[in-house]
């Protein structure tokens, strides 16, 4: 790992990282991979978000899906732990609480195969500084 | 296998869902098959909108079409007119409060969106654990920026204009803390950063430093870089092991990188962070009591002043910030004060990240900005009152802020609204209470966690907390009198006025706004010994109604004292003398022939 | 000089910046009521935990009442110390703290003494407000401390002494809340600690949380028990304040008196612990000048400085803090032990007394005194050189049960032979007194010469650290002084990192000296009464005909006729004694 040594170094390398985390802000990317984000913090993985990645992970492989499952932090619906963001390539990102290994396997055969939705999708309803 | 060209997404959290989403779903459902839409229009239920207010909800995706108040019959124009015909439905659209104009997508709708984030901007949407994930969101571009093209005065100066005060819950204004500690001389200053969160029901800094530790991080590089220190402490409890390895492996990621040791982007400035861990008392939240935790002695507050920021860890200088409150200030540099400055009320900017608990649907952490209701938090971000039953109360502040009613539901929230309502911000825990709560119980309650955690410095706090305690024990077992109401206010004042540190004289404010807000319930409690939201075991009786009980001997197996008798097929009874109040008799029952008075 | 101008009560104050608005306060009259704070002026000891809240005031502008204890002066302040809202608060706190307090007044051992017991009385308190549970503790006995804990305030000033003044760390608070506590660590007993039994927590406690076991039952069955020769020794500094536990200015001499009121009691003979003082001389002194002449002759065994070994407190901190030490301290025992090794055998044998028929009391200044004839090494097949060591307070209390007026009592003498001393052994219960007291003994041996001065000013004051070089005849020899053993300790580790450069050093464990003991009476913060019982022992000594203990007769006849000569192989096995490593126990 290089020392960012300047204000020039940081920017370099914020815009080849930015390049990447964009496809996660607008969705609309020509990547045909589908991303999905598993809110991981102390409430999450003790309702059990670290399973339902292990089992996301292996789903995905199982049915040959392009997809990049990440760890991120608490996204705040603590009422309907563990939640996770999906990103279907071309669609918006969509937030889906309560998932066990059930939904887990309907949101990929249904929503990431079929683009139908599912019951238990949480309306984002906060907005980021950045839009 | 269809392929949906529309989504018709119906709310189904419990607002909408009392006002009969259900049947809306199904009606909606019955209108797609008639026309023969099947396979193109996906029906389906979704959880809270946070919108309750204006529910039921329904949304049509993909044009973020937003439908409030919608009623069962509404569902065949709905089908008719949107998904057939392509208009929008306009009676059942949102209608902007400014100038009455329909609006149609929902992502015109600043009222829907209640919530910005700001200290919580990359919870939830970073890797906490990829430092590069971090600086493509311009993390460490603050920081950049203060080294490079600003003089530490101008930073504060910076901060100072934001309005920022201490998110930990005094609220003192930010800019003035770094200003005092950069004035100290000293050969030696610190950089504190107070991770000691502890009020019952609050868990944001926990959050923040596992979704986003990096903020602080460079939040805290910043502070170094305005104050003169050179070294930083995070002062973190032992029981968040996840946030303190993501801080951790943070802390190593930024020496990679450079971004803290030495000669930071080749500037003369260093900077690093160590962690010092809390082994988890309340009161090591207090700065003095902190620092002295930290210098190895006895977690307890002394007198301010010297304030830390002129004579703080090992009798240095020291500036301590709560996690929320560096977690924003990247975002001030970045942004500019006019940026921050603009959301919030006269003398509170910016946002407040608030955990909600308690009888609430959305149990979960907010952030919205500083002059929002509670109304609009509870209901409209809360998703409203679990089991549809009433608001009652809503807790702010932990055990150092006061419960508030009703009446105070469409107070905007800051720091001086809240004091002046009689609670106050604190660490930003807020729990919800309905109306099967007992007020008197509620402040027993947090009576019961002070008690735990006074440090015993203080003879107000020590001994004085005890008697609150006792004599609101002796009130919820029914042997209170009016005179001890009086007691318990005047005592409550002297607390109050004479406590050693914050944790004291907050101490009695659940205490003081439950006896302002619900004197009717004390009352009930000890003059006709009644308990009224039958929360009080000494106060309830359990009795079986004769005409319900059909001696299926069910409460009689389950009774762990013994105390229901009665023969199989004939009505049971109760021996108040035996009965413990366990309600277990009452759980069990199919009959529900048993009742609580 | 920064003046800060404020108003007290409407009244003006003009102060020095840094001023507590309760120094304030007393500079113009006003004297706000407060519990936890103490301060000694001069030596440098102040307890200023801002816990009691009694001293509350309030500030105006200010949202919430102020301590006046660590509240300091600000310009332009405007306080109020009486307002309704103040007295109030004020009371409510007292009886706040009364209801988490025993009511035995009647029969503890501080009534008449207690402090929270007098604010009651100051602020007239007649009712309990707030009466409920009270926290209760485990009551520990040592061999010289009883720990009462349900009687504890909390003011923190055993704990401030113990860590902050005495540096020995064996009492801190523990727990939390409404059992926040003062104890040794793990709530173990005082005697599995690294407690010296110093007493200054007893002497700061203001309540009956602390104090010391009580043996004036013992001694009056003693005294009352026909078969026993009952003996008394008398410290130094006792003379000097027994007289204020009858009402007398502190400072105030009482030695006639005292000795009325021993026989009076019953004691069979009336002796003075100055006599032991003067033999501690010729045995210290000497020692020192063997070591300091095998020392300046090369001899690489030999160690300076040596140090003085009267103080049983301090004696138990060098072997808890610094077991690697041990060998450096004089191997004279100290006058108390000393007395009574010589009185149960050169004494006992004169009178042709039994050596168990024989009971030695002693009336000290100090709880440590009982420890000290506690331990093994002072006793022979179980009988103890000195049978009890009873406190000044403890003999005033045994002059009152004996119905005596104290202050009608006429003066008298001491008996002989063991009660002749020189005014060198007076000195011995001040800081500095008894280095001083060695060196116009050593001075005159070591150089043949006679002293032209005995006033050795450079030696006395109440400085924590004193050092002064005395020339013998050419040699100078460098002295340090320490009282309080965190002043001791820093000569100490000063010894450990080889930076000392003194030959002696004399240290005692009380601020003061055993003027200050921890069995002397009550000096409620007050140093001046310190002072003023040190200036008593210096005018004791100067009225005294003899003032160097190797010209006291008695002493030159205990040698010829029984010892032989100082550090003499009798006088080495009667008179010294070892030490023992503590660290690990």
């Amino acid at each position: 790992m290089n020392k960012i040594k300047s204000l020039d170094d940081l920017r370099q390398l914020r815009e080849g990282m930015q390049a990447k985390i964009k496809l996660r802000e607008s969705g609309n990317n020509s990547e045909n991979i589908v991303r999905i984000k598993v809110a991981m913090s102390t409430c999450g993985i003790a309702s059990g978000a670290k399973e339902i990645m292990n089992f996301l992970m292996d789903e995905l492989e199982q049915k040959a899906i392009e997809a990049v499952v990440s760890q991120t932090g608490c996204m705040g619906y603590c009422y309907a732990e563990p939640t996770i963001e999906v990103t279907v390539p071309g669609r918006e990102p969509i937030v889906f609480g309560d998932v066990d290994k059930f939904r887990a396997a309907e949101i990929i055969e249904k929503y990431i195969i079929h683009n139908e939705l599912v019951d238990g999708i949480l309306p984002v309803n906060y907005r980021s500084i950045d839009n | 296998m269809a392929d949906y060209k529309m989504h018709l997404l119906v709310c189904g959290g419990t607002g909408c869902n009392a006002s009969d989403s259900e049947q809306i779903r199904d009606n909606l459902l019955t209108e797609v098959e008639k026309h023969d839409l099947n396979d193109e229009v996906q029906v389906v239920m979704t959880g809270c909108f946070g919108f309750c207010e204006k529910g039921p909800i329904v949304k049509i995706l993909p044009d973020n079409t937003f439908y409030v108040q919608v009623k069962p019959e509404d569902a065949s124009t709905i089908v008719e007119e949107h998904l057939i015909k392509g208009r929008k439905v306009e009676r059942l659209l949102y209608k902007d409060p400014e100038n009455n104009e329909p609006i149609s997508d929902s992502k015109h709708m600043e009222f829907y969106k209640k919530q910005v984030r700001i200290a919580l901007r990359n919870c939830g949407f970073i890797n906490p654990e990829n430092i590069d994930e971090y600086i493509a969101r311009d993390g460490y571009a603050a920081l950049a920026k203060c080294l490079g093209e600003r003089t530490p005065q101008q930073v504060i100066d910076e901060i100072k204009l934001s309005g920022q005060r201490g998110r930990g819950g005094g609220g003192f204004p930010t800019g003035l803390k770094w200003e005092i500690t950069s004035k100290s001389v000293a050969d030696q200053k610190y950089v504190v950063c107070n991770a000691d969160e502890g009020d019952p029901g609050a868990f944001m800094d926990r959050s923040i430093l596992e979704g986003d530790p990096h903020s602080v991080i460079e939040a805290m590089a910043i502070c170094g870089y305005c104050t003169g220190s050179t070294k930083g402490l995070v002062y973190i409890r032992a029981e968040y092991p996840l946030a303190i390895q993501r801080l951790k492996t943070a802390i190593k990621q930024a020496r990679e990188y450079g971004l803290l040791g030495d000669e930071i982007f080749g500037t003369p400035f260093s900077f690093d962070i160590t962690l010092r861990y809390g082994a988890g008392a309340f009161v090591c939240g207090e700065e003095t009591a902190l620092i002295h935790s930290m210098e190895g002695l006895r977690g307890e507050p002394t007198f301010k002043p010297p304030f830390p920021s002129e004579s703080g860890y090992l009798g240095k200088p020291t500036t301590v910030n709560n996690v929320e409150t560096l977690a924003s200030i990247p975002v001030i540099i970045n942004k500019g004060a006019a940026f921050f400055n603009s959301i919030g009320t006269a003398k509170s900017k910016g946002t407040k990240v608030f955990a909600l608990a308690g009888k609430i649907n959305n149990v979960g952490l907010i952030e919205v900005p500083m002059g929002t209701t509670l109304r609009e938090v509870i209901f409209d971000i809360g998703g409203g009152i679990k089991g549809g039953k009433k608001f009652k109360a809503v807790q702010t502040g932990g055990p150092s802020g006061g419960c508030l009613t009703n009446s105070f539901l469409d107070t905007p929230i800051d720091y001086d609204n809240l004091i002046s309502a009689g609670s106050m911000m604190g660490s930003g825990g807020m729990i919800v209470m309905d109306e099967d709560d007992c007020m008197v119980s509620i402040a027993k309650f947090y009576l019961e966690f002070t008690l735990d955690e006074s440090c015993g410095k203080c003879t107000p706090c020590r001994i004085g907390n005890k008697r609150l305690f006792e004599i609101l024990d002796k009130i919820t077992k029914g042997l209170g009198t009016e005179e001890d109401l009086s007691r318990l206010r005047s005592l409550c004042k002297v607390i109050k006025d004479t406590s050693l540190c914050g944790l004291g004289q907050t101490s009695p404010n659940p205490i003081l706004s439950t006896l302002d807000n619900f004197y009717d319930e004390y009352l009930a409690h000890v003059k006709e010994h009644k308990c009224p939201a039958g929360q009080c075991k000494s106060l309830v009786k359990y009795t079986i109604n004769h005409d319900k009980c059909t001696g299926c001997t069910l409460c009689f197996r389950n009774c762990p004292v013994g105390a229901i008798a009665g023969e199989k097929r004939a009505p049971h009874t109760i021996d108040n003398s035996i009965c413990i109040k366990c309600g277990v008799c009452y759980d069990k029952c199919k009959f529900d022939a048993i009742s609580v008075s | 000089m920064d003046m800060i101008n404020l108003t007290i009560d409407n009244r003006p104050v003009s102060v020095k910046r840094g001023t507590s608005v309760l120094h304030a306060a007393a500079q113009v009259g006003i004297k706000i009521p407060s519990l936890c704070y103490m301060k000694l002026e001069d030596l440098n000891i102040e307890n200023k935990p801002g816990g009691c809240r009694v001293c509350v005031v309030e500030v105006e502008g200010r949202r919430n009442l102020a301590p006046a204890c660590c509240t300091d002066v600000a310009e332009g302040m405007v306080i109020q110390t009486h307002s309704m809202r103040a007295i109030h608060a004020r009371r409510t706190v007292v009886e706040l703290i009364l209801s988490d307090h025993p009511t035995d007044c009647l029969k503890c051992a501080k009534a008449g003494n207690c402090d929270l017991q007098s604010m009651a009385q100051h602020l007239g308190i007649r009712e309990i407000h707030y009466e409920g549970e009270q926290s209760t503790f485990r009551e520990d006995t040592s061999p010289a401390i009883i720990r009462e804990l349900d009687k504890c305030i909390r003011c923190r000033r055993c704990e401030m002494m113990c860590n902050e003044i005495q540096s020995v760390g064996a009492l801190s608070a523990i727990n939390r809340g409404f059992n926040a506590v003062i104890s040794p660590a793990f709530e173990m007993n005082l005697d599995h600690s690294v407690c010296t039994y110093c007493g200054q927590c007893v002497a700061v406690c203001p309540t009956g949380a602390l104090t010391e076991v009580d043996h004036t039952g013992a001694v009056i069955r003693a005294l009352s028990d026909p078969s026993k020769t009952v003996i008394v020794q008398t410290a130094p500094a006792v003379r000097a304040a027994l007289g204020e536990e009858f009402g007398d200015e502190p400072g105030t001499l009482v030695t006639g008196k005292m000795a009325a009121a021993l026989r009076r009691l019953g004691f069979n003979y009336v002796f003075d612990t100055d006599f032991a003082a003067d033999l501690t001389i010729l045995e210290e002194g000497t020692e020192l000048l063997n070591r300091l002449t095998a020392f300046l002759g090369g001899d690489k065994n030999v160690k300076l400085p040596m140090l003085t070994s009267c103080c049983p407190a301090w004696v138990k901190f060098f072997e808890h803090q610094f077991p690697d030490l041990k060998d450096i301290p004089s191997s004279a025992r100290s006058p108390q032990q000393m007395f009574g090794s010589i009185a149960k055998t050169y004494f006992a044998d004169k009178i042709g007394v039994n050596r168990k028929d024989l009971v030695v009391v002693s009336i000290m200044p100090c709880v440590a005194k009982k420890y000290e004839c506690s331990r093994e090494e002072f006793s022979v097949n179980g009988n103890p050189d000195v049978d009890f060591a009873l406190t000044t307070r403890e003999l005033a209390q045994l002059i009152n049960l004996a119905n005596i007026d104290f202050k009608s009592l006429p003066d008298e003498d001491f008996d002989h032979p063991m009660g002749e001393s020189t005014g060198a052994g007076v000195i011995f219960g001040t800081t500095g007194g008894v280095i001083e007291a060695a060196v116009r003994t050593a001075y005159e041996v070591f150089t043949g010469k006679k002293l032209d001065r005995l006033d050795y000013t450079e030696l006395r004051g109440m400085e924590g650290l004193r050092h002064a070089t005395i020339d013998f005849n050419g040699l100078p020899i460098h002295i340090g002084i320490a009282h309080g053993l965190g002043n001791a300790r820093k000569l100490l580790e000063d010894i450990q990192q080889g930076k000392s450069h003194f030959h002696a050093i004399e240290i005692m464990s009380c601020p003061g000296g055993c003027i200050g003991g921890g069995g002397q009476p009550y000096h409620h913060g007050d140093a001046e009464i310190l002072k003023k019982r040190q200036m008593a022992l210096y005018r004791e000594d100067s009225g005294k005909p003899i003032r160097k203990s190797h010209e006291n007769p008695y002493i030159t006849k205990l040698y010829e006729e029984f010892l032989g000569a100082p550090m003499s192989e009798k006088a080495h096995h009667l008179l010294h004694t070892e030490y023992f490593d503590r660290s690990k126990s």
